[in-house]
């Protein structure tokens, strides 16, 4: 690992080799960094042009409808486009979006770097776990251009029987998902053995930063519970493709005459496979968020974290805990009360950790002399809209409050609570924290505090009204509601929500402010590459071992291989000349 | 590459006491456990909530689903004696006994064709029922593992020469964790005989 080698590699690679086609943990972590923001923008636009239509049904588009002749005629939505919208909204922030954010970019980037090791185990299967990442999405993506139904419109859940019959989008939702879930699998068994073999001497599992225990848990998640999907995406595929029946009963009717199917399959196993990832992958979400956060708080508040083995073992818990909840999502599928009981029991369990985790955050900010950066601010904020993500969960969680609130904007309200001001918002600030690290200069700061307070002020007009039109029991999946003309509309069926129509408009309008304050963030991530704030190896002043490196960290990271001697938060440590003691400075004998 | 800078990938890690590849593999047998134990427990459910559900017996060819078994079971000694040969340092051994394991996973999937080809010569579709559904979903994947270690197997081979010659370690390695995949691909068959054929 010396500079010789350094500079030998830097004749042998070509431009495509190192920045394209590169097995470079960095340089992969920075890829699907990219790519996950794209495509997050992308899902984001999906729910702006659904927002137009639920502010103001049936009104032709101005110039934005013209661009879909098929989905919009004269600039009026269809439902089955409206359905391909919401479908593929949630798909793409999930499955393109957060989880390759987290766990793809800043799992890449940072646990090598943290743990101290040269690259991650295995370089270029890491690199295959991204093109196979990109493929599905792009799967997904090419969805839209179908001639016939576009893209899947099942929602993000794919339930069958809808799913089965549903047009070609699905087959290809289906195929786009096994490759991000085999992508998964190949990132997460990398993160892994990177984290069990390639530690530095010194570094006990003790001394990990939190981000790595997150990731760490956060991998065996998805070890785990992705598999099973696969097993229904595999299933589904030959309902749709051989004619099996597995997810169809028999006797079911489609357009009124019986389907020609054999029958005797079962609608709700689907659901059983589904959520048995789909749980463990909300904290697939979460986990990683939390770690990021950790770090940021334990830097910015300048004092050790509070609780550093409570956070680790509450991680550890919760993702235990998330393989045995599955099932509160289908409280409404008729599968008995004893069985609802029983996951309602678990539901309140798994809170408690969540708790101890926020909890142990919360403590940390008391008598930090806190620093009040962009990064800072996110964090600062996530913890507050976390906290409402997860204390509207718990009515959902209860099996008797859940049968009123089910399947209504609530719902939205509350996992929109969790994931997008709570979660996104931790990649945000990550990203605001390691920019300086990966690129050599800071993000505006200013711009990013524009981006901050917009976001934050918008994000809550966007998801509180949801909470309250839920409350009045607005059903989620509804794409219009005629106020005027003829036939039934939707306040005819749901006349006690007719009070709270208005609050769509404010959501709209919200969604796209929120929408425009992210152009700032765009425009300060590329300008600043160029006209950032030059900085040195550790512009925060920062323990963890990934700021002990070069800026930005060459092919092979540290220039001679590092050793721990201590804990990862030692900030303000009594009788130290500053108020950082990093990893790898050995202590002076007292 | 950078691989020459990342440690334990040919000798073991001193507290774990596996190398890179070792771990790696088993964490992957996990996820594979995990979506076979999925399709398993749809099995289960599917049959159990189906009084139509047949016997295995009485469609499916117990005779040759035995021999096949027997097949896959000597495969897998002989892919164990392949990686003893290169522990002692028999190159020559290693062939033999490789391309033995690859012949022995053709003629598995040739009993295979054979069984497949008579089903559907008799009308027995995966559409017909969902026995036949879950019999074709649960026995294709499994195929689609043993082409898979068929074509890994015979790159180890094709390239034995040159990768002994250079690394032989980590060639050893290789060849261990190809191993590891290969039994467990035989596990998966020892579950679905009886579980398909004879309940």
């Amino acid at each position: 690992m010396s500079h010789e080698h350094d500079s030998h590699h830097g004749h042998e690679l070509s431009f495509i080799q190192k920045y394209v086609f590169s097995v470079d943990h960095k340089v992969i972590g920075i890829q699907y960094g990219i790519t996950a923001l794209t495509f997050l923008f992308f899902g984001f636009v999906l729910m702006m042009l659904m927002r137009w239509q639920l502010a103001y049904p049936d009104q032709p588009m101005p110039i934005v409808g013209s661009l879909f002749p098929n989905g919009m005629p004269n600039g009026l939505m269809t439902g089955d486009f409206y359905n391909e919208l919401g479908a593929m909204h949630g798909t793409i922030m999930i499955f393109l979006g957060v989880v390759p954010l987290g766990v793809g970019a800043f799992g890449n980037y940072l646990v090598p770097l943290q743990v101290g090791a040269p690259d991650m185990a295995f370089p270029k299967m890491n690199a295959a776990s991204y093109w196979t990442y990109l493929t599905g999405g792009l799967i997904m993506f090419s969805s839209f251009f179908l001639a016939e139904g576009g893209a899947a419109q099942s929602g993000w859940t794919s339930y069958p029987p809808l799913s089965v019959m549903a047009g070609q989008g699905q087959t290809f939702w289906l195929f786009g998902m096994v490759m991000l879930i085999t992508s998964s699998l190949l990132g997460s068994v990398n993160i892994i053995v990177t984290i069990v073999q390639l530690r530095v001497p010194g570094l006990s599992f003790f001394k990990l930063p939190f981000h790595v225990w997150a990731q760490f848990v956060t991998s065996f998640l998805l070890l785990l519970a992705f598999p099973p999907l696969e097993a229904a995406g595999v299933l589904q595929l030959m309902d749709r493709l051989a004619g099996t029946s597995f997810f169809l009963p028999s006797g079911l009717v489609m357009g009124e005459s019986v389907m020609d199917v054999a029958g005797g399959g079962n609608v709700v196993l689907y659901q059983h496979l589904f959520w048995f990832l789909a749980h463990p992958e909300v904290y697939v979400l979460i986990l990683p968020a939390i770690g990021l956060i950790t770090e940021i708080i334990a830097t910015n508040t300048r004092k050790p974290l509070y609780g550093y083995k409570t956070i680790i073992y509450a991680a550890i818990f919760l993702g235990f805990m998330s393989f045995l909840v599955w099932a509160h999502h289908m409280f409404m599928t008729g599968m008995g009360t004893v069985m609802s009981d029983f996951f309602q029991v678990t539901t309140m369990i798994i809170s408690v950790p969540s708790v101890v985790i926020l909890t142990v955050l919360i403590i940390t900010l008391w008598g930090g002399s806190i620093r009040y950066n962009v990064p800072m601010c996110f964090a600062l904020a996530f913890l507050p809209m976390f906290a409402i993500g997860g204390l509207t969960g718990l009515p959902l969680g209860l099996s008797a409050s859940d049968i009123y609130l089910h399947d209504t904007y609530y719902v939205i309200g509350h996992f929109h609570y969790v994931v997008a001001p709570g979660t996104l918002f931790a990649l945000f600030a990550a990203v605001y924290h390691w920019y300086p690290k990966a690129v050599g200069r800071k993000m505006s700061s200013f711009w990013g505090k524009v981006h901050f307070w917009g976001s934050l002020i918008s994000i809550n007009f966007v998801f509180f009204p949801m909470l309250l039109q839920g409350i009045t029991h607005l059903n989620r999946r509804m794409y219009n509601y005629p106020l005027t003309g003829e036939g039934t509309t939707l306040w005819d069926i749901y006349p006690h929500s007719a009070s709270i129509q208005y609050l769509n408009e404010v959501i709209s309008i919200a969604a796209w402010v929120l929408g425009a304050f992210q152009l700032v963030f765009i425009f300060n991530f590329f300008l600043s590459i160029k006209f950032g704030k030059k900085v040195n190896d550790n512009p925060w002043e920062a323990t963890t071992l990934e700021w002990a490196t070069p800026t930005p960290p060459p092919h092979g990271n540290f220039l001679t291989e590092p050793t721990v001697y201590r804990g990862p938060y030692e900030y303000s440590v009594p009788g130290e000349k500053e108020d950082f003691s990093p990893q790898h400075i050995e202590p002076k004998p007292a | 590459m950078s691989d020459a800078l990342i440690k334990y990938i040919d000798t073991p890690h001193p507290v774990t006491g596996v190398t890179n590849s070792k771990l790696g593999m088993w964490l992957f047998l996990a996820t594979e456990v995990m979506l076979f134990g999925g399709l398993f427990s749809a099995y289960i459910i599917l049959r159990s909530g189906d009084p139509t559900w047949p016997h295995g017996s009485q469609f499916l060819d117990i005779n040759l689903a035995t021999i096949n078994t027997m097949v896959l079971i000597t495969s897998s000694v002989t892919m164990v004696m392949s990686w003893a040969s290169l522990m002692m340092k028999s190159l020559s051994k290693f062939r033999l006994y490789m391309g033995v394991t690859i012949i022995l996973s053709f003629v598995f999937l040739v009993i295979k064709y054979f069984e497949y080809s008579h089903k559907i010569h008799l009308g027995y579709l995966p559409k017909t029922h969902n026995f036949f559904g879950i019999y074709f979903t649960l026995t294709g994947l499994h195929g689609l593992h043993i082409i898979g270690g068929i074509f890994v197997n015979l790159y180890f081979l094709i390239t034995s020469g040159k990768a002994w010659r250079e690394a032989p370690t980590t060639f050893t390695g290789r060849i261990e964790a190809a191993g590891l995949y290969w039994h467990f691909v035989d596990l998966v068959w020892i579950f679905l005989f009886p579980a398909l054929y004879l309940l």
